[in-house]
Order: C-alpha cells, then structure tokens, then sequence
C-alpha cells in the first residue's frame, strides 16, 4: 500500500513550504490584535503536518497565509523556495464549512476549479475519478442541500483533489461531522494523502485526530500563536488510538498544553 | 467505502392516496353550481338583462363537467384539482349572491352595480375593443419592464461589486431612487418625441428601481467564503461575478423582479390614462366617460386576470431557474 502510494506520489509532488519568522495581526477598529508571533517551521514534500492548539490561536490564519488569500505583516513565507503572492490552484483550502455552492450540484461544484481555469472541457473524467474517489458517484447531480454534513465535507474534498494540488491545506474539514463520520473519513483523509502524494497541513483542536493522522504535531500557544513544542509521530498507518505509543504520545500532548492535571 | 451512503436511501415514490374514490369535493361542487344555473335561469330578473340565459348555460356546463369529473374513473386525470374543490364550491354561493342582490331583487342602485351577466354581456359583444386593449397593454409594458430590469440588473451588479461604484452610484440611487415614477410622467410626456416612448421609458423606471437595489444588495452580501473558494481555485475576477456573485445573488435578484413587476403595472395604467389613448388603462377611462360601469368591472376583471398571471409566470420562471433552493428532495 504504501509502495504503490509512493509510485504515484511521484506524479504530483508534494510542495516544500517554509515559515520564516511570520508574524501576523488584525486591525479591530484600532486596536491591534497579535495573533501569529514569530512562527518558523518548515514542511518537507509529501509530509502530513498537524498544527495542534486551542481554537481561536490564530492556527486559521495561518492556512490563509499559506494559501495566499492574506499577506502576513512581517516574515517570510515560501512555497517550494518561492514567496507565496496570490491563492494558486496548487496550494487548496478546506474549510470546516464544507461551503459547497448551493445553486451548483455536487458534480459541478467539483468541476468549479478546472472551470474556472478553462480546463473543464479535457478535465470532465477528472471530475468523474474525483467524485469516484470520495464515494459520491451516486450524488452526483445532487444539491448540496440534500446531503448530509460528511458527504458535503466528501465532495469539499473532491472539488480540491480534483485540481491535483501539491499543497492542501485543511481548515478543521471534520470539526463539525458527527463522531462516527469523523472516524470514517480520518481513515479516508489518510488513504487520500498516501495515494495522491501532496503534502498536508492539518489545521486541529482534536488531539487524537493530529496523532492519528500526522506524522509530525506542531503544539501552539494561545494567542498570539508560537510553537511551543514538536512531536515526530512515525506510527505506521492505519493508526490506532488505543495503541499504547499514541496513548504515551497523547499525554505528552497534553503535558505541553498544561492540561496533563485534568486528564 | 464511505459509511454513511448505504444508512441514507432515498426515500419511495410518495403513496397516491384516495385517486381512485368518488371526488366528494367535486360532487358538491358540481351541485352548488347546478343549484346557481337554475336561480340564474329561472327566478325572474327586475330589468330584462341580454345574457342570464348565457350565464345560466355557463354556470350549468361547469355544474356538469364537475359531476362528471367527480365520477371515481376519472381520479387520476382529476387529482390536480381536487385542492381547490372548496373553492369551486364557494364561488357558485358567491355568484348567486351577486346576482340575487343585483339582477334578482334589484338591491343595489343602477347603472353603479351591475349583475355578473352585465359583464359577460361586455364580454361577449366588446371583446375586439378589449382584445385589442390587452394587446397593447401588453406591447407597452413588455419592452419597459425588459429594458428597465436588464439595465437595473447590471447597475445593480455594478454597484454590488465595484466599490468606487458603490460610492458615486448609491448616492444617486437613493436620492433619485424614492421618487414615484409616475412623478416624472409630465416631465416625460414633454421630453419624449412619442407617448410610447414616452411611457417605456417610465415602466423601465418603475421596475429599474427595486431590481438594482435588490440586484446590489444581494450581489454585496454573498458569503465571502464563496470568493476565498474560488480565489484559490484559480478564479478569475470575471469568473468570480458571472459564476459566484451573480449566481448567488438571483434570489434577491427575483425578489426585484417581483416588486418592479408590481410598480410597473402601476405606471402602465396611469400612462395609458394619461396620454397613449390605448390599452387596458385606456379603456377603463373610455368606459367611464360613457358611465359604462360593466365595461369597467369587466376590464378591471380582465386586467387582475392578465397581472396575476404575468406574476405567476414570473414565480414559474424563479422556482425553475432556482430548484436548488426549494428542499423538495432530501436523502
């Protein structure tokens, strides 16, 4: 399994980024408020990162640096060696909210990227194999009003891998699935990042989720958001939670978070 | 592989229930308009009025094509109007009322409140006046509606998007925007070179009002999440107003539509009172003028039929373009 993952990475590599001393914060009519502080990591080709920390740290904002759709105030931020400017179809956001068109059926909410670069008439198969790859084949011309919530964050999925991205960056994309859907698609997330090869960068306040799914956790602060420690996870997938190492590494989480009391 | 899909089924056709049975509601009414063909036909009229045969004929044929149609063969072809069977049953009451009161007993003073046979008379012997009135009625206030909600529509996207639009248009917009169209009637009737496009243009500004603001305001409060998606897909900022702002904003869009319809119909009345000498509004003062009431009631009855269809039209046309909205299907 992993084998012919790696075969087929090497279609779409992953992509290289580097933070350099980013420092971000908003203007809330005058007051300035810090929420990223001096952050610095880096995240090599095909590496399936977690940034672990309590909600609101500014852990967000920082996937919307990385995607381009904001500039942070100081520090550098590269994309394999390259200044992230504008968003770019290679480096893709999932929100927690699957945010789905709703005047769009499923299918054509997965064919809006290649649409809107004009390559929808050569891409449509690729449209078919994304929808395939999520198990929404059957729903294709469905509205996303008639989905339940893990088919509309499935087809999110779909519209992103669709675009073949080296970068996806995942915004809580289960944060609001029930527990049972949850589990079901942490184990797809996985199988989706062995097969197509991109890096991840797994935005989570759920500490289990960042040690099932990523072979390394980035533990924030409260904001302003610094790293405050680092934890390699080489598990081999699928991953269990109560395999005792993820149980041991669990606690070592929680000790940096300062809640290792209340445990 | 994914859980959930075989735990979400669609559901069954829904059950027909009942097409197959005697149509009860079909039965009393068929009856009520029977029992209405003969008040009609056989209780004397004070005046002698041309058409209460006619009347009768037509609330007797009614009478019968609905006891026919409450026969259980016909459940199927009959199942769409079985919701309205209580208002077919309470408009015969309703009519025999009218007519008792007016034709029967002569209640009412004349010529003000004339028996329905009076308009049908109107009906049967001035209808190329009154066809050729609701065809121009129509011819007037289709260019003026069209042009007016095409131009409001991309203002109103202008404006919605742009913010240096937003800046110079809005201002304008709703300081000029408040102003009953009709307002403007004298001003236009001088201006124009014609009474036609005197009144187009006025019927464009009746319905070019609501659709720019309700254009603007929809296309400004679409879900800024909607952009970041598409930004990061690689959108263009023509594809993020044709295929992300305009399509969110069409229900607001229709909302527009709706309300210009209604100030448009406004405008045409009064244009045609006023000076195009053509149309529905043309006939209701022509009627007046010879205190032809049936005429008027006839043509004001006409003109609710013609509007609340145009409506209805405009209603179809938002529920087909906009499905997506309605939850009629869910798994």
């Amino acid at each position: 399994m992993v084998a012919l993952a790696d075969a087929v990475a090497a279609a779409t590599p992953g992509m290289a980024l580097d933070l350099h001393e980013v420092s971000h914060h908003f203007d809330l009519k005058g007051t300035i408020l810090p929420v990223l502080n001096r952050i610095s990591f880096s995240v090599k080709p095909g590496e399936f990162v977690a940034l672990l920390g309590p909600s609101g740290c500014g852990k967000s904002t920082l996937l919307r640096l990385a995607a381009g759709l904001d500039r942070p105030r100081s520090g550098r931020l590269n994309a394999d060696g390259i200044p992230v400017g504008a968003p770019d179809p290679s480096r893709i956001l999932v929100f927690q909210d699957p945010t789905l068109y709703p005047w769009r059926t499923v299918w054509d909410n997965v064919a809006l990227g290649l649409q809107a670069r004009g390559l929808l008439r050569q891409g449509r198969s690729r449209v078919d194999e994304a929808l395939q790859l999520v198990g929404l084949t059957r729903f294709a011309d469905a509205y996303p009003n008639q989905l339940s919530g893990g088919m509309a964050q499935r087809a999110a999925l779909a519209r992103a891998l669709v675009n073949e991205p080296r970068l996806l960056l995942l915004d809580e994309p289960l944060g609001k699935l029930d527990s049972l859907t949850r589990l079901t698609m942490q184990g797809e997330l996985v199988a989706l990042w062995q097969r197509a090869g991109f890096t991840a960068l797994l935005v989570t306040h759920d500490i289990e989720e960042a040690l099932l799914l990523a072979s390394r956790v980035l533990v924030f602060s409260d904001r302003p958001a610094r790293i405050v420690a680092e934890i390699a996870n080489d598990r081999p997938y699928p991953r269990h939670r109560d395999d005792p190492e993820i149980v041991q590494l669990r606690r070592t989480v929680l000790d940096e978070l300062g809640m290792a009391a209340s445990w | 592989m994914p859980a959930d899909i075989t735990l979400e089924v669609p559901v069954a056709a829904p059950i027909r229930t009942g097409t197959s049975a005697i149509w009860t509601g079909g039965l009393v009414a068929g009856a009520l308009w029977l029992a209405a063909a003969s008040v009609t036909r056989f209780w004397p009229d004070q005046v002698d009025w041309e058409r209460t045969d006619l009347l009768s004929l037509f609330e007797a044929g009614l009478g019968v094509v609905l006891l026919a149609a409450a026969s259980p063969g016909l459940g199927r072809l009959t199942a769409r109007a079985r919701p309205i069977g209580p208002w077919l049953a309470v408009l015969p009451v309703l009519l025999s009322l009218w007519e008792i009161v007016t034709a029967k007993l002569g209640l009412l003073p004349l010529p003000f409140f004339v028996p329905p046979q009076a308009l049908l008379e109107t009906y049967t012997d001035d209808y190329p006046r009154l066809g050729e009135s609701v065809w121009r009625s129509l011819a007037l206030l289709a260019p003026g509606y069209l042009i007016g909600a095409a131009i409001a529509f991309v203002v109103g996207v202008t404006l919605g998007w742009s913010k240096r639009a937003s800046y110079w248009g809005h201002p304008v917009l709703r300081f000029v925007g408040p102003l009953p169209p009709t307002a403007w009637l004298p001003l236009a009737f001088f201006f124009f070179p014609s009474s036609w496009s005197a009144s187009t243009f006025l019927i464009a500004l009746a319905s070019g009002f609501p659709v720019a603001v309700l254009t603007a305001s929809g296309i400004s409060s679409v879900n800024s999440a909607y952009y970041d998606i598409a930004r990061t897909l690689g959108a263009s900022e023509r594809f993020l107003v044709l295929r992300v702002a305009v399509p969110a904003a069409m229900p607001s869009v229709f909302v527009g539509l709706f309300m210009g319809l209604g100030s448009s119909f406004a405008v045409l009345i009064i244009a045609e009172m006023m000076g195009v000498k053509a149309g529905l509004g043309w006939y209701l003062q022509w009627a007046q003028g010879w205190a032809a009431y049936s005429n008027m009631y006839a043509a004001l009855l006409l003109m609710a039929v013609l509007f609340s269809s145009i409506i209805s039209a405009l209603f179809l046309l938002r529920d087909h373009l906009l499905a997506w909205q309605k939850e009629l299907v869910r798994w």
